[in-house]
């Protein structure tokens, strides 16, 4: 390694690779190569730690240091790859027109970063990369120096509340754990993050697993727990390797495992992994898939703290929640309170995506607006077309609309307009897509996550659904709409479980809002032109070129013409799948 | 010796159009036996159990099934409770090729749903079904793969398409489809 | 023990007691469908949900313990617009076809139907159709009447310790059945049976046998075994159409496949009623007083013959105690023997 100075990071997270990281990452071998450059090419998210930085839209997204001179290129394919290397590493001049632009740093400037502060800044695979960060500083403080009742304290001073989407406080959990008597406690951590559209757990366990085994392990010490369980999704391959590496090498080093720090204090992890089910988010339930059996919620009371699994005082914890601890005992309760509003402290992680230009994963101060969260960091609506929602909460939430986009983002600001914090998703909606249409989206997937326990949720979600159904299929009945309301509300009273619970949310908040879309569904409309029972879609003649890409796209066989001369559909053949709209390379499909 | 999943795969194709999956246990006695020995001291074993048969067998085999219930006592409808409770588990062999469509969020306000309804039609699967007759294809939705950035996103064979199209996707499947 | 306050009125229990039961103590009724008095609690039906001050949303009575100064409030108008709510969505999930139903009358489902008045129903969809009839011998399971209370699973493992069934699949597509869906392949106990608030489970002897009109109850012993179950002979007509077996008895209302299922014998034409003595290589009808006479008459001449440890009584589980205490006596006192023994002990 003579050649110090050049140093080339790939992004190579889920994103990065999906992008084509591997190939770019080839090429560079190959071209460097060629050109008789030594230069140590890594992983970014390995080797040079800077990991997937959350604009995952831009990948593949390439770092070129020489010199000390750091440039990042965006939107980098293989067959790129030569000319950066011979304009700017041999003739030392940068591509400056793939070089990422300002709303690359724009994205970054306005976030806060707490639980990420790490992620992406260290080796995840390495233990001594966390320990220089001051990694388990935290947990010898706690251990030698503060009883369990102390570190309680801080953490109920510090504001901090469950990031998992209820927002209880995370302290007075313990707390209520620690005062409960028994012989075994268990502490678990929450990785089963089920909401479509998120994905924030995954990408703090990858990028930083020893800070959660770190606050998981403070949290165990406070409630007297001995035994620890990550539950994480199957889904998360990655994150599960990294984790299962994390714990070995932290008990290798005496941070888990019999007399943690030589101390009297004793404590192990183990991995149990979710086998796909959305409902094991959920603690109760999550508790019964840790048992080995059906992940079926039981009714509480009693609550996990009193009995939890295998009938043990238990408190569950989501990650984010979990890594947020270390940073906390580090720097203080006073710090970590510093930021965001009156009852909501500290930061927020949100996977931001959707019709945003910048998509990824961001950190902010609670009591951000949602403003800045859309336009600063996610850099405006993508084709610039107009905002019309923001869904939060995922499928236990609501829809914000555009001109409530002043709202500040906490867990009472979000809760007052119908929606929730929730684990972190965030969805921006614009005017192409259709509420109504979201409504049965998020239904259709809470209904069947259903566990089909209790009555409301088993049958009521699907009664629920079938009545939306009809409306995007233009044979909605007047009383509609009431029903919806109606039995919504219903469903959410007599639930039994938190999935219940909520499931109505994402259609209460549209009908609150946008119950006019709802109203010309009745009508036969849609009016963003996405329920396709609602739609005809038909040629412009003058944009028509004839081309015949359609006809052959088609899969019905609805389209018919001469060479040269414009197409005609036949709306009776038509089974308005869309291909010919997405393949027409002159605008000439319309659709109504 | 134990089974391992070359060994299977290797009888795969005779077991997928066994009905009767007696000769499935031939060859798998000694490896159920292993899986007992490890879970036979272990509280809540049923779910790891299961996920250790899904990965050996690319499904959940009955016989499987009845002969760990029998030696671990504990009965098979809880089993079988399980594995049709949660989405990892599949009761039917699946077919060589793997394609998933996420449906998550961002992939369903990017056009998901259109996408998934080309790939349907191409396999030419019918309502309710996910596996080709001739058992190359299934296909399947995820909720989420956590890759919204890059949404609408396809998995085939676990290599992450992001940004799909219809085309692209039914271009890619056509290939796999003449390179058999 | 914890004091509390249901719908006004005070009441002290046991600690661990639940709201559902200390409502029940003071005969307060709270309706149920998935709960069972000796089954562990479900709260998957909703039915019996109420409110308690300070917590925000209603929770199940069947679950809740009960706490010291807890305010309970059984019946409101909201609680009952969410009841009513639960059982249009059960039944527009339900067949409803009570007209032909074997449960008809004796059928929790009707039964809270009928007090909540739901003619109409504001929610209609797709049902859930099986077409596949259980090929079981004994247990008719019309799973599109189940409601998936859980009573069966929960009595098939907890009571029973089988566990021949269980809950399947999941949301609305969940369903209860055997491993697999085959046939049910158990002990056919019939606790399943039992237990079921609806018409889902029924004896599939019992079909077009009548129901609950014309029936009268006769409250016997079980004479199968030495146990000796209480049940219950539903008679019409002169004939046992079905056995049940009452929760108050000391058997708990709980019985075994010969108790539940094994009465055919009681109308067979095969079935004896007068004693039988083989004249000239064939069994002839004769009396009690002849058959006696004659069986004394021989046991006496064996004795002389042979003495009387050539004689040796061997007694049935299905004589009560007292009745195997007398054989026994007769056999040591009268024939003058130790040669005496049971079945059981075999």
């Amino acid at each position: 390694m003579k050649d110090k100075g050049i140093r080339i990071n790939i992004c190579m997270g889920t994103g990065g690779i999906a992008a084509g990281g591997a190939q770019v990452m080839e090429a560079f071998k190959k071209e460097l190569r060629k050109a008789g450059i030594k230069a140590s090419v890594g992983k970014r998210c390995t080797m040079h730690k800077v990991g997937c930085r959350g604009l995952c839209a831009k990948d593949v997204l390439v770092d070129v240091v020489k010199d000390g001179n750091k440039f990042t290129y965006q939107f980098i394919q293989a067959d790129m790859v030569p000319r950066i290397v011979q304009q700017h590493l041999i003739e030392n001049n940068p591509v400056s027109e793939w070089l990422v632009g300002e709303d690359y740093h724009n994205f970054h400037n306005k976030q806060v970063k707490v639980v990420l502060s790490d992620c992406g800044n260290i080796d995840p695979e390495d233990i001594e990369a966390y320990i220089k960060v001051k990694g388990y500083e935290a947990l010898k403080t706690v251990l030698k120096k503060l009883t369990p009742e102390k570190t309680i304290e801080i953490i109920k001073k510090s504001g901090l509340r469950g990031r998992g989407g209820a927002g209880f406080p995370t302290g007075t959990k313990w707390e209520i754990c620690r005062g409960v008597e028994a012989e075994q406690k268990y502490i678990i951590c929450n990785a089963d993050e089920g909401d479509p559209g998120a994905f924030m757990d995954r990408s703090v366990i990858e990028g930083n697993p020893h800070a959660v085994i770190e606050g998981m392990t403070i949290g165990a010490y406070a409630i007297g727990a001995d035994i620890g369980y990550v539950y994480i999704r199957a889904e998360y391959p990655l994150a599960v390797e990294r984790l299962k590496l994390a714990l070995k090498q932290a008990r290798k080093k005496k941070l888990l495992g019999k007399n943690i720090l030589g101390t009297k204090f004793s404590f192990d992890i183990k991995i149990k992994l979710g086998a796909g089910a959305f409902v094991c988010g959920e603690e109760t339930a999550l508790i019964a898939s840790i048992e080995g059996e059906r992940g079926m919620p039981r009714a509480k009371p009693p609550f996990p703290v009193h009995s939890g699994l295998w009938g043990k005082p238990t408190v569950i914890n989501n990650v984010e929640t979990l890594a947020n601890v270390p940073y906390i005992i580090r720097n203080g309760d006073k710090w970590f309170s510093s930021y965001g509003t009156e009852k909501s402290k500290g930061t927020k992680v949100f996977a931001l995506t959707g019709k945003v230009k910048n998509s990824g994963l961001i950190e902010v101060p609670m009591g951000i607006t949602l403003k800045e969260i859309i336009y600063d960091i996610g850099g405006g609506i993508e084709n610039d077309k107009a905002l019309k929602a923001v869904q939060t909460g995922g499928p236990s939430g609501g829809c914000i609309p555009a001109g409530m986009v002043d709202i500040k983002v906490d867990y009472e600001s979000l809760a007052q307009v119908g929606s929730i914090v929730g684990s972190g998703g965030m969805i921006v909606l614009d005017e192409d897509d259709c509420m109504v249409n979201v409504a049965k989206y998020f239904l259709q997937f809470t209904q069947a996550e259903s566990c089909g326990k209790c009555v409301p949720c088993r049958i009521g979600t699907k009664r629920l659904l079938e009545i939306l159904d009809r409306i995007t299929k233009g044979n909605g009945k007047e009383t509609d709409i009431e029903l919806l309301e109606k039995l919504g509300n219903d469903v959410k009273s007599a639930s039994l479980c938190g999935l219940g619970q909520t499931a109505p949310n994402p259609v209460l908040s549209t009908i609150k809002y946008f119950r006019h879309e709802y109203e010309a569904h009745l009508k036969g409309k849609c009016p963003a032109g996405v329920c396709k029972d609602l739609l005809t879609y038909y040629i412009l003649e003058e944009f028509c070129k004839g081309c015949g890409a359609c006809m052959r796209a088609c899969p019905a066989g609805a389209i018919t013409g001469e060479r040269k001369k414009p197409h005609k559909i036949d709306p009776e053949i038509c089974i308005k799948c869309g291909a010919c709209f997405e393949v027409c390379k002159f605008k000439a499909v319309g659709k109504e | 010796m134990s089974v391992t999943i070359d060994d299977f795969s290797s009888h795969y194709k005779e077991i997928r159009k066994m009905k009767h999956t007696g000769l499935v246990l031939e060859h798998a006695e000694e490896y159920l036996e292993k899986i007992y020995r490890k879970y036979c001291h272990e509280k809540g074993s049923i779910i790891p159990i299961l996920q250790e048969f899904e990965n050996e067998f690319g499904y959940i085999p009955e016989e499987a099934i009845r002969w760990i219930a029998e030696r671990l006592e504990i009965p098979e409808s809880r089993f079988f409770g399980v594995a049709t409770f949660y989405a990892q588990f599949h009761l039917k062999p699946r077919g060589k090729r793997i394609i998933t469509a996420c449906s998550g969020t961002a992939c369903h306000v990017k056009g998901s749903e259109r996408l998934i309804n080309g790939i349907r039609r191409e396999l030419n699967l019918e309502e309710g079904e996910d596996t080709t007759e001739d058992m190359e294809f299934t296909f399947e939705k995820v909720n989420c793969v956590g890759a919204c950035s890059i949404a609408p996103v396809v998995i085939i064979d676990k290599k992450v398409y992001g940004k799909a199209t219809t085309d692209k996707i039914i271009k890619e499947i056509k290939s796999l489809k003449t390179g058999q | 023990m914890v004091k509390l306050t249901i719908d006004g009125k005070t009441i002290t229990v046991p600690k661990g007691t639940t709201v559902l039961d200390a409502a029940r103590k003071l005969d307060i009724p709270i309706p149920t469908l998935c709960h069972h008095p000796k089954l562990t609690p479900f709260g998957g039906c909703r039915m019996c949900i109420v409110e308690i001050k300070g917590i925000p949303r209603p929770v199940t009575s069947c679950t809740t313990p009960v706490t010291e100064g807890m305010e309970v409030i059984t019946s409101s108008p909201r609680l009952e617009d969410l009841r009513k709510t639960i059982l249009e969505l059960i039944l527009s999930d339900h067949p409803n076809d009570c007209m032909v139903c074997e449960r008809a009358g004796d059928c929790t489902l009707q039964e809270l139907a009928y007090f909540y008045g739901i003619k109409e129903n504001r929610f209609q969809g797709e049902r859930r159709r099986y077409e596949k009839r259980d090929g079981n011998p004994f247990i008719e399971r019309d799973m599109e009447k189940c409601i998936l209370c859980g009573r069966c699973v929960k009595v098939c493992s907890e009571v029973q310790g089988v566990g021949a069934i269980d809950f399947a699949y999941r949301g609305f597509n969940a369903k209860i059945c055997p491993p697999y869906e085959h046939d049910l392949d158990c002990e056919f106990c019939g606790q399943c049976v039992a237990v079921c608030p609806t018409g889902a489970l029924t004896g599939k002897m019992w079909a077009l046998k009548g129901r609950q009109k014309e029936i009268k109850e006769v409250d016997t012993v079980c004479a199968y075994c030495g146990t000796g179950c209480n049940i219950t002979l539903h008679v019409r007509r002169n004939e046992v159409v079905r056995v049940t077996s009452k929760e108050n008895t000391w058997n708990e209302g709980w019985l075994c496949v010969k108790g539940r299922f094994g009465y055919k014998f009681i109308n067979s034409p095969d079935r004896l009623k007068t004693p039988l003595i083989k004249k000239r290589g064939k069994f002839k009808e004769v009396s009690w007083e002849e058959a006696l006479d004659y069986t004394a008459k021989k046991l006496n001449a064996i004795k002389k013959k042979y003495g009387p440890d050539s004689i040796g009584g061997l007694s049935s589980a299905r004589c009560t105690t007292e009745e195997n205490y007398l054989f026994q006596k007769f056999i040591r006192a009268v024939i003058g023997t130790n040669n005496v023994d049971h079945c059981a002990r075999l």
